[in-house]
């Protein structure tokens, strides 16, 4: 088991609401950015002198520009159906962290200056002047919230947490207050293309590499390009597919795929990262111009088609805003959505018939399935609404033969995020990381313990990270996280290229 | 006309002008404020039809809510469903001559009055007794609760216990369409029954009750799920493309 220096929370049966125990979590706070990791994304270097002034026009700004903003402050009657729905509350215990807590915090700001009830009569409404006291709790609640949007799924008014999570961290980077995490990172993506900083020389080693090792395995040559012009596809994928165990695995399976395909790709050295985290710290400028690279990507390679790797948040961004950030899509392929899923597109193959799969080579596992939290309540696989649920579980039960959900309450619409995302999958934030993971690990547990489950595949490169980090705190095993793909790439049947056919009749006449 | 009726008919002139003012500009304010991206919670409806249907359930069902907690759905939908049946009952007041639908509400409005006490008390309870919700209280959702409690009961009251003139409320009413108000009755519980209701209209539009009109524009509920058909894009980001 990992060491702790906090106490991990213990796994129960049944999911149990803990107590309100006020203030359990308001020590954590991720790593202040420095003002060279500010400054490339437009922002002030750190908290200026008058910055709760900065911070309300702001505010205002953002009231003006968000719809949900606006609405989401106002329409709250505090019935407390969200209250035992966050991960973070039912990790923590702390009521900062029930989503009406966290929203209140920017909530009691909001009432305070910009409504009348809150400018005459603050003690009435629960209006609060923002002080230094309160920005300093916005800092920290406002990262430790994952924008997984549970919350929103059981508001009678669809509040959504994350866009409120989002705007704080907007007005807070706004005054010089940014997250090293997050912020660093996007710097990354500007200079070098992708999260992890993995240069294009990096990249193109790392995928002959993975075409060496596919071919020693199965005697195929299958291909892993990158900035090929004229491929069909441009595959946009996590950066940590390209080296991280299991999205690695998962990148061999997208390959293994479209060589059964027939059809040409290329990954980008351009936009060689799918995640977007301006989303995270609700940018729309970082968001819109990390995005636009994807556009430059296929402009530059004349693909006819984009497709995702798996990364959930990627996805979001991808599914829901690309068009809008990104867009029009008029240069490609009219036959295909923009941007399709891996997962949409391997499904595709298997409805056709084109895919044949040895489901025995995963009989050394029983699976589950984690729905990731932006896959699952804020985008859509498929035509019809709810794909993102039946596609991945399609392709699960196409490659293996044992494979059994959690608990309905933890899957679906319903799933808790795995406790690392929104831009918390950090070191910093390890003891808020482990005890969020609590309900998921829970659920998980259980399945383990009634039905025999040995593995859990994901779609998202943030949830593969974060389980391997914290299953073992929980006395289980990095690896029981796979990729989908992984599973995909185990048991499909390769078909060797005809020319790959000829050399190895030559060899076999010499 | 006595000094009672011309207070209660202006107080009623400034109730009406404030809630439909301040509503106006509220369901103004959230149109013209722009859903820059795409966040509906999916599974959501692909087509504008089926987001009518996703909007009606949550109107008239509560459908999140039922989801998300069972007993404050029921008493939730106990007290709305009840004014909503007292609010149709009361209608008479406001017409002459009557709707037939209306004539034919009243039995089932008188029900709606008990069951809307019933929901609020339910309501009220968890704010004491369950600790997460307790939390999150502040004294203006206790007073709210108060308030509307005191308006059914006092309705109630007036209804089973203390009769009122109801007459000459009427022609009161009628009266304030022509600027001609009719003498108000000078029971004490109908006139704390009426200042009430002038309070709850006044604060109607500076307070959470606006989650009334605000579900309506939530860009999470009412948006349709079709992101990579139709380009979706606010003016505001539309000039960033322009720079």
């Amino acid at each position: 088991m990992a060491k702790a220096t906090f106490e991990v929370p213990e796994l129960s049966q049944y999911l149990d609401v803990p107590p309100v125990t006020p203030q359990t979590m308001a020590h954590s706070k991720p790593f202040v950015a420095k003002p060279e990791i500010q400054a490339p994304l437009g922002f002030p270097g750190e908290l200026m002198d008058d910055w709760q002034e900065k911070a309300l026009d702001k505010m205002g700004e953002l009231l003006g520009k968000y719809r949900s903003l606006r609405v989401y402050l106002d329409s709250c009657v505090k019935c407390g159906s969200c209250t035992d729905k966050c991960h973070y509350y039912l990790g923590t215990k702390d009521p900062k962290n029930m989503p009406v807590g966290r929203q209140d915090l920017m909530r009691k700001v909001y009432r305070r200056y910009f409504t009348l009830a809150g400018k005459l009569f603050p003690k009435l409404v629960g209006a609060e002047d923002f002080t230094k006291e309160v920005l300093d709790d916005w800092y920290s609640y406002y990262h430790q919230c994952s924008q997984c949007r549970r919350c929103s799924v059981f508001c009678p008014y669809g509040i959504d947490t994350a866009e409120i999570s989002m705007a704080a961290r907007e007005i807070m980077d706004s005054i010089g207050v940014g997250q090293k995490y997050c912020n660093e990172i996007i710097g990354k993506v500007y200079t070098i293309g992708n999260n992890l900083g993995l240069p294009g020389p990096a990249l193109r080693d790392t995928l002959e590499g993975l075409e060496e090792d596919v071919f020693d395995e199965t005697g195929v040559a299958v291909r892993y390009p990158i900035d090929q012009v004229g491929a069909e596809i441009l595959l946009v994928t996590p950066s940590a597919d390209f080296f991280a165990e299991p999205h690695v695995d998962g990148l061999i399976g997208y390959g293994k795929v479209f060589h059964e395909a027939g059809v040409s790709w290329t990954l980008s050295s351009h936009a060689s990262e799918a995640a977007n985290f301006g989303m995270f710290i609700g940018s729309y400028e970082n968001m819109r111009r990390v995005a636009q690279r994807i556009r430059e990507a296929a402009i530059q390679l004349k693909v006819k088609r984009i497709v995702f790797g798996e990364c959930g948040h990627a996805w979001r961004v991808a599914y829901s805003f690309l068009n809008t950030l990104a867009g029009p899509w008029d240069f490609l392929d009219p036959r295909y959505p923009v941007p399709q899923h891996i997962c949409e597109f391997t499904y595709d193959l298997i409805q056709e018939g084109k895919l044949t799969f040895d489901k025995g080579e995963n009989d050394d596992k029983v699976l589950t399935y984690h729905d990731s939290c932006n896959v699952a309540r804020a985008s859509r696989m498929g035509n019809t609404p709810g794909g993102q649920f039946e596609i991945p579980r399609a392709i699960i039960r196409a490659t293996c033969n044992h494979f059994y959900d959690m608990d309905e309450d933890t899957i679906r619409d319903r799933t808790f995020c795995c406790g690392g995302g929104g831009g918390l999958l950090t070191d910093d934030l390890m003891e808020l990381r482990v005890k969020g993971a609590k309900p998921r690990v829970e659920a998980l547990n259980n399945v383990m313990l009634e039905k025999g489950v040995t593995h859990m595949a994901a779609i998202c490169a943030i949830c593969k990270s974060q389980f391997t980090k914290v299953l073992p705190y929980y006395g289980m095993e990095m690896d029981q996280i796979v990729s989908l793909h992984q599973l995909v790439s185990n048991a499909i049947v390769l078909t060797p290229l005809d020319d790959e056919d000829d050399e190895e009749e030559a060899e076999e006449a010499a | 006309m006595s000094f009672l009726t011309m207070v209660y008919a202006y107080l009623y002139y400034f109730a009406a002008l404030v809630l439909l003012a301040g509503v106006t500009f509220k369901v103004v304010q959230y149109a013209r404020t722009p859903a820059p991206l795409k966040i509906p919670t999916t599974p959501a409806p692909t087509t504008r039809s089926g987001v009518v249907f996703r909007m009606t359930r949550e109107v008239v069902l509560f459908e999140s809510l039922f989801r998300g907690n069972k007993w404050t759905w029921i008493f939730g939908w106990i007290f709305h469903f009840g004014l909503f049946l007292v609010t149709l009952r009361h209608l008479r007041y406001f017409m002459e001559p009557v709707w037939l639908p209306i004539e034919l509400v009243q039995p089932f409005g008188i029900y709606g009055g008990m069951a809307m006490v019933v929901g609020l008390a339910g309501l009220w309870a968890r704010r004491f007794f369950v600790d997460r919700v307790r939390y999150i209280s502040s004294p203006s959702d206790h007073l709210i609760l108060a308030l509307l409690i005191a308006i059914g009961s006092t309705g109630l009251l007036m209804k089973f216990v203390f009769h009122t003139d109801v007459v000459a409320v009427k022609s009161f009413f009628i009266g304030l369409y022509s600027f001609d108000p009719q003498p108000l009755p000078g029971d004490p519980l109908l006139l704390l029954h009426l200042f009430l209701v002038a309070a709850l209209m006044i604060i109607f539009p500076y307070s959470k009750l606006l989650h009334a009109p605000g579900l309506f524009f939530s860009p999470s509920r009412n948006q349709v799920d079709n992101p990579r058909e139709h380009r979706h894009i606010a003016p505001w980001a539309k000039r960033l493309e322009q720079e």
